[in-house]
Formats: structure tokens, sequence, C-alpha cells
């Protein structure tokens, strides 16, 4: 297994500093805006996001996690399922303009079941998806970020993996490639 | 993270490791919060059709596995025996597989004989649900009645439970005991001599004849249900005489100065078991069962179901 770092912690801050200014660009003073984190790694960079947005005087976003394990759509295909998440999202998102929050983009599907999930919670006016890795060319459904942190090619058989320094040392996004290639 | 229950069915608790019920209700938390949403429904069972074959009278039971299904979108059909042609002398695997030949891929089931869910699983090709078999065990009320405790007490480990009544009759007694003994916490039965099964104790459990001690040594009182109809004999002299013994009433609980659950399956004989001011007071939880009882049996059902694989070539 081959460890290369993509981004260093430097450059995530820069990264975030930016997704910050491009959301209050077109949200305002996010008062018809709900942020939603999606389980389990996205709430990671939403916390990220408001404490940027605190910085940024924006304080108060209503914001929430959701889990979409449920709505999946390899449910009994997979070898052992996955675990489901807490879900918690204690506003009414009829007529909101919603945010998904996710570390990768990758198929898509994740992306897919979260806009099957957030229906549960009342139609949103719009919905808009941010992630801080676009794995772009390697998509499964015709789904696109509006916000991007960074674009990255990488093959099926790798894997990118955003670290924080909560969870580890530091902040880092590396691309783990398989030893033989 | 990933895990799986160890069983293909749930017989029984007596079946079921530690790590199966915890699995079980960190499931269910997550569906708790589900149910409690504006629009409560999954779709994640919406390929699977579960049948539900009551051939025993039930209607908390049956009303509560038929919402966690219908929340997990899955397809139901519903069977009770007195309108089917078991009173025309059908073989139990007879009826199941004439209902499995209609496509479905999951059983719950309720019958008067202990064991029928275990014959069944041996004899049939699907995933069977035990949903209470005579008096041998009856998983998911167990599961809902720790989940509860669960919720209000955190940790079951070390918590005490006396199990009051007809014990003798009980399959909710039979899996409480089981359950919470596999979660860590102590278990105590309550109750009338001639309703206390005699060879109880070798379970691990105390036995107790006195209600009034029982309710000081506890923190969770369990209040099962006189089950007039299973009483072929007389068990106790009259209904008043086992009130005035085995009844829990207001002034007793207060009397304690302490913080006591109190718990009871339903359906509650008032006055009876217990008087309407503690089924109605803040020492029961007897309603957070009832609700407890949907997210427990969705977690059951989509654990079951994610066992079940697709299958694309026929």
């Amino acid at each position: 297994m081959i460890k290369k770092e993509l981004l260093s912690g430097k450059s995530i801050d820069i990264i975030l500093s930016r997704l910050t200014c491009e959301l209050i660009e077109n949200h305002g003073d996010f008062s018809d805006t709900v942020l939603i984190g999606l389980q389990p790694r996205g709430v990671l960079v939403l916390d990220k996001l408001l404490t940027k947005l605190a910085g940024n005087g924006i304080s108060n976003v209503n914001h929430g996690r959701l889990d979409i394990t449920f709505y999946r759509d390899d449910f009994r295909r997979r070898d052992i399922p996955l675990q489901p998440n807490q879900t918690k999202i204690d506003v009414i998102l009829e007529g909101k303009k919603v945010v998904f929050v996710d570390d990768v983009l990758y198929t898509g599907r994740s992306v897919r079941s979260a806009l099957d999930a957030i229906h549960s919670f009342g139609r949103p006016s719009e919905i808009e998806l941010l992630v801080l890795i676009d794995r772009r060319f390697s998509r499964e459904l015709p789904i696109q970020p509006d916000y991007t942190g960074k674009q990255v090619d990488s093959l099926a058989s790798q894997k990118v993996a955003v670290e924080w320094k909560e969870e580890s040392d530091k902040d880092v996004v590396y691309l783990i490639k398989p030893n033989d290639e | 993270m990933m895990s799986e229950l160890s069983v293909n069915h749930l017989l029984g608790i007596k079946d079921l490791t530690t790590e199966d019920i915890q699995l079980i209700f960190q499931t269910a938390d997550q569906f708790k919060e589900v149910i409690n949403r504006p629009i409560r429904k999954v779709p994640s069972l919406r390929d699977i059709t579960i049948a539900n074959l009551f051939f025993e009278n039930s209607t908390r039971t049956r009303l509560s596995f038929e919402l966690a299904e219908k929340r997990l979108s899955a397809d139901t059909v519903n069977f009770s025996a007195s309108s089917s042609s078991v009173s025309k002398g059908e073989t139990l695997i007879d009826t199941v597989n004439n209902i499995l030949s209609m496509k479905v891929d999951m059983v719950v089931m309720r019958h008067p004989n202990p064991g029928a869910a275990v014959f069944l699983s041996q004899n049939v090709d699907s995933i069977i649900v035990n949903a209470g078999d005579g008096a041998h065990e009856h998983p998911t009320q167990a599961l809902l009645d720790a989940f509860s405790i669960r919720e209000k007490h955190q940790d079951l480990k070390g918590k005490k439970v006396v199990i009051v009544g007809d014990i003798l009759h009980s399959r909710v007694a039979l899996s409480n005991i089981f359950c919470l003994q596999k979660l860590g916490a102590e278990v105590r039965v309550c109750g009338p001599t001639t309703l206390i099964p005699k060879y109880i104790h070798t379970l691990g459990v105390e036995v107790s004849h006195n209600l009034q001690e029982s309710l000081e040594w506890c923190d969770v009182a369990n209040m099962l249900r006189v089950q007039h109809e299973r009483q072929d004999i007389k068990y106790f002299p009259s209904v008043r005489e086992y009130t005035q013994q085995f009844g829990l009433t207001l002034p007793m609980l207060d009397s304690l100065k302490k913080d006591i659950t109190i718990m009871h399956p339903g359906p509650i004989n008032r006055g009876v078991e217990i008087t309407t001011e503690v089924a109605d007071s803040d020492y029961s939880i007897i309603l957070n069962q009832v609700e407890n009882g949907v997210a427990i049996r969705m977690a059951v059902l989509y654990l079951l179901a994610s066992k079940k694989k697709m299958n694309f070539n026929g």
C-alpha cells in the first residue's frame, strides 16, 4: 500500500476558506439555508465549515446530519451490511435551500440516496452539493457538485482518504494505491 | 462500521449473542428517529414480502409488526387462524408452504404451540420471526422491554429487574430472563408458588413470593398480565386474593422513595396486576414500550432481511 499526500493541512484550510466564501456568495445570511452533513464523514467537513462561517461573522446557521443507510441501493447486495449512524435534523426543510456536505464524491450513489432520504423532512426549494474532494470521471450516476474543494484523478482500485486532526494527528488528504500499481 | 446478526431467523432470545442484541439496539436507535420524522418511512425492504401468520389472537404485537413492515416499505399479507383453512384441518407446514408458493420472503408467526417457530424454520425455506410461540418465547417483546430499560437507565449491566406474576404461562418472562441476563442485569421472579415453574432457579434467577420485598430490591418491575385464558385449573383462590398479594398500587411505589420503573407488556388488566393510577403514573414506561416495539421490530426485520441476498438467477 502506497500513501501519497494529495492535500496538506495548510491547503485544506485554504480550500475550506474558499468554499466558505463561495457559500456566503450564494446564501447571504443563510436565513433560508440548511447545511446537511452526510454521515459519517461529511459531518466532519460540516463542522469545519460552521467554524469558518462563524469566523466570518455568520453563526447560528441551520444545520443537521443525515444518515442514508436505509436508502442505499446496495441493500441485500453487500456481503455485510453497513451499520446506520445518527440522523439529526431539527428543522423542517419545506421550502428551504439545502446544501449537502460530504468529504469525497466518487460514484455519486450516496448522494442519490441522500436525495431520496431528505424528502422525509419536507420538500426543499433547492438542493446543492459541496464536496472537499471530487474524484472526477468515476461517476456512475448523473450527479455533479456545485462547490468543489479539489478535483482528483484516481483509479477504481485506489482510495481517497480524508483524515482530520481530531481523529489522527493532522488534517491531510491521501491517495492510497495498492502496491502492485 | 459493518456487522450482521449471527442468526438467520429470530426464533428466541436464547439463540442470540450479546453482540446480536447490541446490534439490534443500535439499529433500533436509528429507526426510532425514523418513526419520529415528518415522513416515517424508509425504502429498505421495498422488494421484500412478509406474511404475518397469527394462529393466536393478538392486537398489539400484530399491529406493531405490521407498522414496522410498512415503515420499511415491505409488502405484507395477513393471515389469522380463525378465518382460514386451519379450521378445515390443514397442517402448519402445508399452510405455510402454500403461502410461500406465492413468493413470500419472510414469515412472522404467532402460534399457540411452543417450538412452532423452530419447527417451521427447519421445514420451510423462509426467514422466520417468532412473534410468540405458546409459553416458550416472545423474543421481540423481550428486546423492546430491554431497549426501553436501556433508554431510561442507559446500561443494563448490574440493574435489578423483577418480573412479577404468571411466570409459568409466560413467554414474555422466559424471553425477558434470557435477554436481561445476556445484557448483564440481575433477574428475579415474583409470584404465587403455583405460577412459578419448579426449576426456574436453574436459569440463574432468584425466586420470591413477596412483592413488597422485591420492589425494595429492584430498579425495574415488569408486571405480567394474569392470563385467564391459559389457566385451565385454578392457580390461585380468586382474582381478588391475587390482587391483594401481587397487585401493584401507587402508595406502595410512593412509599419506596426511589426511582423505580414500572413496565407491562400489555394488555393490562387494570385493577388486577396494577392499578390504573400506577399504569398512568410517571413510574410507568408502558407507552414507551409500545413505541419502542415498532423500532425494535423494524431493526429485527431489517437485519434479517439484509442476510437474504439478492438473487437474479431465478
